[in-house]
């Protein structure tokens, strides 16, 4: 497979069309925006957290692919999980693009951690440049979570 | 077709791989490519006259400071200013622009005063006035575009009265090619006795400039759009908006003399030059308009309008690709900005460069057009005199490539 079908894959390309979650929330939520000023990629997050455990999220924003697809992904797997376990898929996420997380080597078989389709997103360490196209949702969610 | 192919010769960079295909640079509206006429001239002057100017006794400092008055010179004549003196050399288009917003206007304007702009500018001809409007309380207003992407003038007569002090538009928009309306907008000035300030950031680098035939009161550009080194860039003044200016940077080489309290400033344009200038970058600069004017700048226009027209051509068989901007190439310049289906501006280019053709995405410093076109972003090819109409082809095969990748019928 060549470099572009590896970042292209259907499943990216399939969330960016028809992303998951896309809207706003109307009950108490959290929200948080993320913006790339250099390419102008925007994603807004609003979180539903009850307990201590995200029961709902939604989001808007527009950019490339990668950073829609990428938020799109991440929302079909927070939902449901504590606020320590997103924390923990989003350090998961970030050491798959290569992304320093500081001195906190993870175990990557620990439950909360499966990325599942979000594993389609590897192709983008390829390109170096795209990296904070993917990881721009996973700062807006860190943002939100330090809300909770 | 006006063949300039064997320019390319000249332009070491040119010769380069990218991603394992051949380098086609279509960026040149970011910055240009440096033919080795440039780099040599750079090169020389480090190894043989480097020292400062304008301060020393010696026989170098003589050398280095008429190898630096020598390209103030070289920068007049290339656009028909009356004297070296007009020329003020800064950091580029954006550093010019500053110093005319803070040298001119922060001491010229007052509340209640407008400044005339376009929706078309650089965040450089927007962002400087709005700086000047916090200090001073004058009132930004804009001409917007039409639906032929060109500047609309419709509203001008009732928008000009003896509020506007200044009227501030690009020769050519960095996004859409349009042509800024420089002849109207100074018949529209001289009858309220407005100043007009021409952001000729990607005019001046593309077409023959005359400042005399222009009538403005500045103009501005920069070095790194014209072959020359990044770092280095002009403004033009008449004499007369020169001298009413006051400097913006203190320090040495700007004064006559300096007292405890008070000093007296160098004439014009030294005056606006505080600090040791980039000596070696206006070396390159006189280098590179030697270069385009051993070319020709009716040549250069010519060659683009060509190539342009060339690329829109092309770009039109590319299903649901949408060009931003006129459709006339001989009325437009060699920027083309375009979207193609649902594919994000990121993506097209990502894609373009694994094919080694390299294209801007994004807003292009211009997001209050980008929200009048209503898109978030688009991606942009701009063309300068080593552009081929092979690298056009590379592009559009490029384009359906990134069609193939997205599911996207070719």
């Amino acid at each position: 497979m060549s470099s572009l079908d590896e970042l292209y894959r259907q499943v990216i390309l399939d969330h960016y069309r028809n992303p998951r979650r896309r809207g706003s929330l109307t009950g108490p939520h959290i929200h948080a925006e993320g913006l790339n000023p250099s390419c102008g990629d925007e994603f807004s997050l609003d979180l539903q957290i009850e307990d201590g455990v995200i029961t709902d999220a939604a989001i808007q924003g527009q950019g490339c692919s990668i950073s829609q697809a990428s938020g799109s992904m991440m929302t079909d797997v927070i939902v449901g999980k504590t606020i320590d376990e997103a924390r923990e898929l989003t350090a998961t996420f970030k050491l798959m693009m290569g992304i320093d997380v500081g001195d906190d080597p993870l175990d990557p078989d620990r439950p909360g951690a499966v990325l599942g389709d979000l594993e389609a997103l590897q192709g983008v360490k390829k390109f170096p440049v795209r990296i904070k196209c993917a990881d721009l949702p996973w700062t807006t969610l860190t943002d939100a979570l330090d809300q909770a | 077709m006006t063949d300039l192919s064997h320019l390319r010769e000249d332009f070491p960079i040119l010769s380069r791989e990218v991603n394992g295909h051949p380098l086609v640079y279509l960026d040149s509206a970011a910055t240009t490519q440096k033919p080795i006429q440039v780099l040599d001239a750079v090169d020389a002057f480090y190894r043989t006259e480097n020292a400062n100017v304008h301060r020393g006794a010696y026989t170098l400092s003589a050398e280095a400071t008429d190898a630096y008055e020598g390209a103030r010179a070289k920068v007049a004549s290339f656009i028909n200013a009356s004297s070296p003196n007009e020329i003020v050399f800064s950091r580029g288009a954006t550093s010019s622009l500053n110093h005319i917003a803070y040298g001119w206007g922060l001491n010229h304007l007052s509340e209640g005063d407008r400044v005339v702009l376009t929706v078309m500018e650089h965040h450089s001809n927007v962002v400087p006035w709005q700086l000047v409007a916090r200090h001073k309380g004058i009132e930004l207003v804009y001409l917007t575009m039409d639906d032929r992407y060109e500047v609309d003038l419709s509203g001008l007569d009732d928008l000009i009265d003896e509020r506007v002090k200044i009227i501030s538009v690009s020769g050519m928009s960095n996004v859409t090619g349009t042509l800024g309306p420089v002849r109207t907008m100074v018949e529209a000035a001289r009858s309220v006795g407005a100043l007009v300030v021409v952001d000729g950031a990607q005019l001046v680098p593309h077409s023959p400039t005359d400042v005399q035939d222009l009538d403005a009161d500045f103009l501005v550009f920069s070095g790194h759009k014209m072959l020359a080194p990044t770092g280095i860039g002009a403004m033009w003044g008449k004499p007369e908006r020169l001298e009413e200016m006051e400097p913006t940077e203190g320090g040495g080489e700007m004064i006559a003399d300096v007292g405890l309290y008070e000093s007296r400033w160098a004439p014009v344009p030294q005056k606006f030059e505080a600090g040791t200038p980039p000596i070696a970058q206006a070396v390159g600069f006189g280098a590179a308009v030697d270069y385009l004017t051993a070319v020709g700048m009716e040549t250069v226009r010519d060659h683009e309008q060509e190539i342009t027209g060339y690329a829109m051509k092309r770009l039109a068989e590319v299903p649901d690709l949408i060009v931003y901007g006129p459709s006339d190439p001989e009325n437009r310049g060699g920027a083309v900005s375009f979207s193609l289906a649902d594919i994000h501006a990121h993506d097209i280019a990502t894609i373009l460069d694994q094919h080694g053709i390299e294209v801007r995405a994004g807003h292009h410093c211009a997001k209050p057009l980008m929200r009048h076109l209503q898109v978030p972003a688009t991606a942009r090819a701009s063309f300068y005199l080593y552009n081929t109409t092979d690298e056009v082809d590379s592009l559009v095969d490029g384009l359906f490539d990134a069609r193939s990748l997205f599911g996207l019928d070719s």
